[in-house]
């Protein structure tokens, strides 16, 4: 029993990050129907945003929720500058052509970035600063021996904290009514008055610092950050928006947090039915095939679309 | 970019077969200018940690070799290539020394997976090659040309085998592996057999990819078997994150594994979490030995830092070479292959070298504990059938194969001049 509660809390960690990410893939798609494979790359610069900031301010030094809380802020604001500026240079000016072609932009955009790191800091892996104590800390026991660290109780404070802001911004302010606009039809929105790339601009900000958020998190559970790292976690969170319904906020959540589980478990459980822990990213596509054939609109993009 | 690199390896390999016709007459022995040795390595891959140490070991033997004369009054050359950690590039950049710089022996790599890719290539061309550190056993079994100066991993594995059974006591072991690497496989495998012949019981037995990020999964099933010690034969990279997740979940047995985890990197993702832990390696820079003092010394006047034992053994392999042409008189392959093969007790900085009917190096191990962001030395481990020689290279002499818990005393030895 207590194994069990361990990989739900593991799988729900994992998912949580996916989540984060999830959200600025789903977002992007509401507004443009663009899939921006360049986003998992934008979790990457958000994890290096944050490790750079922390070792020229010398933050490294102890373990402090201070520079953490700092930490986070600053690399959500850089990867959001970001965001906003691979839309602007990359996308808008390929906007008015067919959407592969932004499509194929995004992809071009991903590999730039990545190798940009890779020529420019190397491939090896560098140590994220460990600001919680986690190295040393013993974790906190729930019962028998289910346990939760600091670092994974972080991880959903911040990521709950963060969804919830979200929402309330997409539903209860007027920005996020003019992005709900947009989403519904990006030529009526203009003919409203309402600025449609300033509004575009703001979807990625939003989606980008998300992503870094997820960066900042994941690498105070997990130190090691290299410039591939936002490659395979980028297309899990992909398939994460696509399980919950692509164009859909809480559908993208759902996604994260399912495929997270479904990882764990496989790692966790699957050697009793013959199922080596290697499958566990196999697993992961394989339910986006699944996806794909049985439900294509996802488990809650259906009828009623909240696409933003 | 899988598939640009495809392209590139198709026309690299075109031009080989190019550069070959000319190769065939081509006279490599004899000759009066700078003898070429070939380096290859990840210089900025995953594992660039060992490419870099294993890189500065061998151009610091070059040196030394070019200080003092040189070889039969010619000095070495060392060109060196990066094949970033792929094997793929490995077998590329070998064959690039090996075509078109003309190269007369080579040296590299540390990766077991890259050493198998790159040594058919040696092999072909009847070009000897020395892997300072790869320790799976197929990688000498490609040719009679291919060597190493380090212990394979049928020791390595029997080692933390008998360090757990007979030093921790250990009875239920757990194993995490990488699925995809042939060292980590192979140690794995060596160490199954080994522990179970001693009268273990394997509890657990997990994998995971290079490049996985998160190991609570398998670290939780291993939890719920309650073993011992946890075997992860990886690399750095994951080793240092494994070790702070499973201090996540509270568990309390120490994590083992093998020189794999030896970089400088490795403390700065695992921190705390790694003291207490175990690994097996080739040399400590704690040995009091004045040879290794005056390499470990020498070492970190010229790079300002410790050596690890990649260093050792990269400065190991080019001494131990230029030791072979030194004997053979020339560097004709067939005469330098046999004198590489001839090398009997040679005092290399990793203990003295003899190559056996296989071309491996037969010589101890030692067993490391992580404390407080250092290697210390805790015991060495002899191959079977060897005995400990009398004045041994290691601090804690006496500290035999099977010996019991108590053996581990004594040893916390010298603490390392930094």
């Amino acid at each position: 029993m207590d194994t069990f509660v361990q990989q739900l809390i593991n799988g729900l960690n994992v998912g949580a990050i996916y989540a984060l990410i999830a959200l600025g893939y789903t977002m992007v798609y509401g507004i443009l129907r663009l899939i921006n494979f360049a986003h998992g790359d934008v979790y990457m610069v958000g994890a290096f945003a944050g490790y750079f900031i922390a070792l020229s301010l010398g933050l490294a030094a102890g373990p402090s929720l201070l520079s953490l809380t700092f930490i986070l802020v600053a690399s959500m604001i850089i990867a959001a500058i970001v965001g906003m500026l691979i839309e602007r240079f990359a996308y808008r000016p390929v906007r008015k052509y067919s959407r592969m072609t932004t499509l194929i932009m995004a992809i071009g955009v991903s590999l730039l970035i990545e190798n940009l790191f890779v020529a420019r800091i190397g491939a090896a892996p560098r140590a994220f600063p460990d600001f919680l104590g986690s190295q040393s800390q013993p974790p906190y026991h729930l019962f028998g021996n289910a346990a939760i660290s600091k670092a994974q109780i972080i991880i959903f404070l911040v990521s709950i904290a963060l969804m919830l802001l979200l929402q309330w911004i997409v539903f209860r302010t007027k920005v996020g009514t003019a992005m709900r606009a947009v989403s519904f039809n990006l030529n009526s929105a203009k003919l409203m008055g309402i600025n449609t790339d300033a509004i575009i601009s703001l979807t990625f900000a939003i989606g980008s610092a998300l992503a870094a958020a997820g960066g900042v998190l994941t690498a105070q559970y997990n130190p090691n950050i290299d410039p591939l790292m936002g490659i395979l976690t980028g297309l899990k969170a992909f398939v994460a928006a696509v399980l919950g319904g692509i164009g859909n906020i809480p559908g993208a959540v759902l996604g994260g947090l399912l495929i997270g589980a479904a990882e764990t478990f496989v790692v966790g459980y699957g050697y009793h039915i013959g199922i080596a822990s290697t499958y566990r990213d196999a697993v992961a596509f394989a339910i986006l095939i699944l996806v794909l054939l049985l439900r294509p609109s996802g488990l809650l993009g259906s009828t009623v679309q909240e696409k933003v | 970019m899988k598939r640009t690199l495809f392209a590139l390896f198709l026309i690299t390999t075109l031009l080989i077969g190019f550069a070959c016709e000319r190769r065939g007459n081509g006279a490599n022995g004899g000759g009066t200018g700078p003898i070429l040795v070939g380096y290859y390595g990840d210089l900025s891959g995953r594992t660039s940690s060992f490419g870099q140490s294993t890189k500065n070991g061998v151009e610091m033997a070059a040196d030394e070799i070019n200080k003092a004369g040189g070889i039969n009054g010619r000095t070495v050359q060392i060109i060196t290539e990066d094949d970033q950690g792929e094997p793929n590039k490995a077998a590329t950049v070998v064959t690039k020394l090996i075509n078109q710089d003309k190269v007369q022996a080579l040296l590299g790599e540390v990766a077991s997976s890259n050493s198998l890719a790159a040594a058919p290539k040696a092999q072909e061309a009847k070009v000897p090659m020395i892997s300072p550190s790869s320790t799976n056993p197929a990688v000498t079994q490609v040719g009679d040309y291919i060597f190493r100066v380090c212990f394979i991993d049928p020791f390595q594995g029997e080692v933390m085998a008998k360090f757990s059974a007979n030093n921790l006591k250990a009875k239920r072991a757990a194993i995490l592996y990488d699925f995809n690497s042939d060292y980590s496989r192979g140690l794995y495998q060596f160490f199954k057999r080994s522990f179970t012949s001693l009268g273990g019981q394997i509890v657990s037995e997990q994998s995971y990819t290079q490049g996985d990020r998160d190991f609570s999964g398998q670290l939780t099933a291993i939890r719920a078997v309650n073993p011992d010690v946890i075997y992860v034969p990886g690399y750095y990279g994951e080793v240092g994150v494994i070790s702070n997740q499973t201090k996540q979940l509270g568990i309390k047995a120490p994590l083992l594994g093998g020189d794999g985890w030896d970089a400088p990197q490795l403390w700065q993702l695992g921190g705390a979490s790694l003291n207490g832990n175990y690994i097996s390696n080739h040399y400590s820079v704690d040995d009091p030995s004045p040879a290794i003092q005056k390499f470990v010394a020498d070492y970190k006047a010229r790079y300002n830092i410790l050596p690890d034992a990649l260093a050792a053994l990269g400065y190991d392999s080019m001494k131990v070479l230029g030791d072979a042409i030194k004997r053979a008189g020339s560097t004709e392959n067939t005469k330098l292959r046999d004198a590489i093969a001839q090398t009997k007790d040679f005092p290399g900085v990793t203990g003295k070298i003899s190559i056996d009917k296989d071309r491996n190096a037969v010589k101890p191990a030692v067993v490391l504990k992580l404390e407080n962001s250092k290697f210390v030395y805790e015991t060495t481990i002899y191959p079977e059938g060897a005995t400990p020689p009398v004045t041994s290279a290691a601090p804690a002499s006496g500290t035999t194969t099977a010996g019991p818990a108590g053996a581990a005393a004594p040893a916390k030895a010298a603490s390392p001049t930094n």
